[in-house]
């Protein structure tokens, strides 16, 4: 006890120097347990881009490039579904909505997704969120189009603005539709999610615009599908469909049935499965900031091994004091000891106190502007294992000054000669 | 018939630094009984320091008695050597005797916080530690409120030498050792603390040992051994201490 009060104040009397290697430490604790709760709701965020999805379905081709084209607008797909096919999926007993996706145009960059109304009804993303409008209203016209927030604030968009769409994909379209300007009717919220970066049209105008590229289309209004459960949505092929499904449990069988469907050779894929299958292949990135952050932390206890250090041929006086009034090697040793470890366990505290209090600063701002979600919850497991590893590693660090004074102190005994 | 008492025996005892061919000390015989005030006088590096260590335990002799109070310091662990020392002897040093991050009352109560026994001495006679405190530095002068509470690097050396006085004289240790306490101070001081000395350790009934190579200092002492006339190694220079286990 007595040893613990003067470790105590000898600590006070330093608290600058200490309070300067305290908030040092804390300060890389707080880098590591932020990258790790960053990589945390990045990676939540990223896998849920689509959420409430059962299966996405394409022409056969690989199931990852299929997750890229439909979900996150890269790349095009190789093959088009046929209607016949769309029909039967539509007619399956056990889907419950489609969401059907035609590729293949663009605007200033952006990729424009043709669609039905299916889609504003049944897309979720993130946590079972629907999209929602932030400006104007949801369309209603054939040349109507909903504008992803990230498109809206690039390009400077309001509702009741007028855009052209060209034929092909990226910047440079050799065949724009300045013939058929659309109307900008809504801006989507943002998501945080590639639903910011496209332009949202009704599968009939895009059959319209490409009369005379791709043969007739007939008159229907496709903006109207939902009674018929999308039926006549278009009269061409589709890029992707989406299907929710009446029960979850039926996606295995469903996705196996489809891949080894008959008549049209198609790709269905559960899109969390392959999603988190995608993040893995990311997780390089996420490693090496997770390495920096360590390398921090690291050197933040070696500047608390200098500091100690340092200190202690001053102190080799104070122990001599101590060693003369009766206090033992041992003690001498737990009070460089017990300093490190109160050290390291006071910039563990803090840091944790300034990721929490970041985190509830910026929540609100990283959702609303980066689509990442950060849960405020209690550390997990990973991240309780790293703060052990770092109090661990504060703890090994006050060994050495500790050993070394420990052994100072049996040599010096009492009377110290500096 | 109190005085008769030996505090310190020694015997021909021996000491040898680890590593070093010949001995540091070398000693056939010393008394000193109860009650004695001795004036340790020898040249710096002719083992006195080493002596001290071995009065408080914190080295052991090869070979050779060393008893202080009667009891064999040979026979104690290191952790009993250490409780020994906490309970029986106070220290004054030359220089740099205070804890700088405790207060004047803290540094002055400090043994009391490694030495169950001098802590129950002290509240045999006083309500608190602190009160006791207070009492000896108002007897060396130093009870001033402003003085208490003012950090001890604050203080003069003479200040702070008063105050390590104090510290070693609470709890009336059976035996005070100072080593060059003076050695900082004037002449002037020098004499007025070595009064204040005498005065505390009749006051505590307490054995003083007072090492120093200061003729002046000698007069008061009831007697003085020349250091080199006890120690028989013929060796002056005293090596690094090293790692004692």
């Amino acid at each position: 006890m007595a040893i613990l009060g003067l470790a105590v104040k000898s600590f006070r009397n330093r608290k600058f120097t200490t309070g300067l290697t305290v908030l040092s430490i804390a300060l890389s604790v707080m880098l590591l347990l932020g990258i790790e709760k960053i990589r945390h709701g990045a990676e939540t965020s990223f896998t849920s881009t689509v959420s409430g999805t059962d299966l996405i379905i394409g022409a056969r081709g690989s199931p990852m490039q299929l997750l890229l084209y439909s979900v996150f607008h890269v790349g095009n797909p190789t093959n088009n579904i046929s209607r016949e096919s769309y029909e039967a999926i539509i007619d399956h007993p056990q889907v419950k909505w489609v969401i059907p996706l035609s590729f293949g145009d663009s605007h200033e960059g952006y990729r424009v997704v043709g669609t039905t109304t299916q889609f504003y009804e049944h897309f979720r993303f993130a946590k079972n969120q629907h999209l929602q409008l932030e400006k104007g209203e949801w369309i209603s016209d054939t040349y109507d189009a909903t504008v992803g927030a990230e498109v809206a604030a690039a390009l400077g968009y309001s509702p009741g603005d007028k855009i052209i769409i060209a034929h092909g994909g990226g910047d440079e379209s050799f065949i724009v539709h300045t013939d058929k300007p659309f109307r900008v009717a809504g801006i989507l919220k943002r998501t945080g999610t590639p639903v910011d970066r496209a332009v949202y049209v009704g599968l009939k105008s895009i059959d319209e615009i490409h009369q005379g590229f791709e043969g007739d289309a007939h008159d229907h209004d496709p903006l109207d599908v939902h009674d018929d459960h999308g039926k006549n949505a278009t009269q061409g092929g589709f890029s992707a469909i989406l299907v929710g499904l009446q029960s979850r449990a039926a996606a295995v069988s469903m996705q196996r049935s489809l891949n080894e469907y008959d008549h049209e050779p198609l790709t269905a894929v559960m899109p969390g499965v392959v999603l988190l299958e995608l993040w893995q292949m990311m997780s390089m990135a996420e490693r090496i900031l997770k390495i920096v952050a360590l390398l921090v932390v690291a050197v933040g206890l070696f500047s608390m091994l200098i500091i100690l250090m340092t200190s202690l041929n001053e102190r080799r006086r104070e122990m001599a004091i101590l060693r003369s009034v009766g206090a033992r090697p041992a003690h001498v040793f737990v009070l460089i000891m017990g300093e490190a470890v109160f050290l390291t366990l006071m910039a563990i505290g803090l840091g944790v106190a300034l990721v929490y209090g970041l985190m509830i600063l910026l929540q609100p701002w990283l959702e609303s502007m980066y689509g990442l979600y950060l849960v405020i919850a209690w550390p997990n497991n990973t991240e309780l294992m790293l703060l052990a590893v770092i109090a661990l590693c504060g703890f090994v660090v006050g060994l050495i000054p500790g050993i070394r004074i420990y052994r100072y102190s049996l040599a010096d005994g009492m009377t110290i000669r500096m | 018939m109190l005085e008769q008492t030996p505090v310190i025996e020694i015997a021909d005892l021996s000491f040898t630094w680890k590593r070093q061919a010949r001995p540091v000390l070398n000693i056939a015989s010393l008394q000193i009984n109860h009650g004695e005030r001795v004036f340790l006088r020898g040249p710096s590096g002719s083992g006195k320091s080493t002596l001290l260590n071995l009065l408080a335990g914190v080295a052991l002799p090869q070979a050779g008695v060393l008893k202080v109070l009667g009891q064999e310091l040979s026979a104690l662990g290191s952790a009993q050597r250490d409780h020994f020392r906490a309970h029986h002897i106070g220290f004054i040093f030359q220089m740099f005797n205070l804890i700088p991050y405790l207060s004047v009352v803290e540094n002055v109560t400090l043994p009391c916080r490694f030495s169950d026994k001098r802590k129950h001495k002290v509240l045999a006679q006083a309500d608190s530690l602190e009160q006791e405190a207070i009492r000896l530095l108002g007897h060396l002068d130093m009870a001033h409120s402003d003085v208490l509470h003012k950090p001890v690097n604050e203080l003069s050396v003479g200040q702070q030498q008063r105050v390590a006085a104090a510290r070693a004289l609470i709890g009336s240790p059976e035996l005070v050792i100072a080593d060059e306490p003076t050695s900082s101070l004037d002449a002037d001081r020098s004499s007025a603390f070595i009064d204040l000395l005498f005065r505390e350790c009749d006051n505590a009934n307490s054995t003083m040992v007072f090492v120093s190579h200061d003729n002046s200092l000698e007069a008061p002492f009831d007697r003085t051994i020349e250091f080199q006339q006890i120690n028989h190694t013929g060796s002056v220079g005293q090596p690094k201490l090293h790692a004692v286990t």
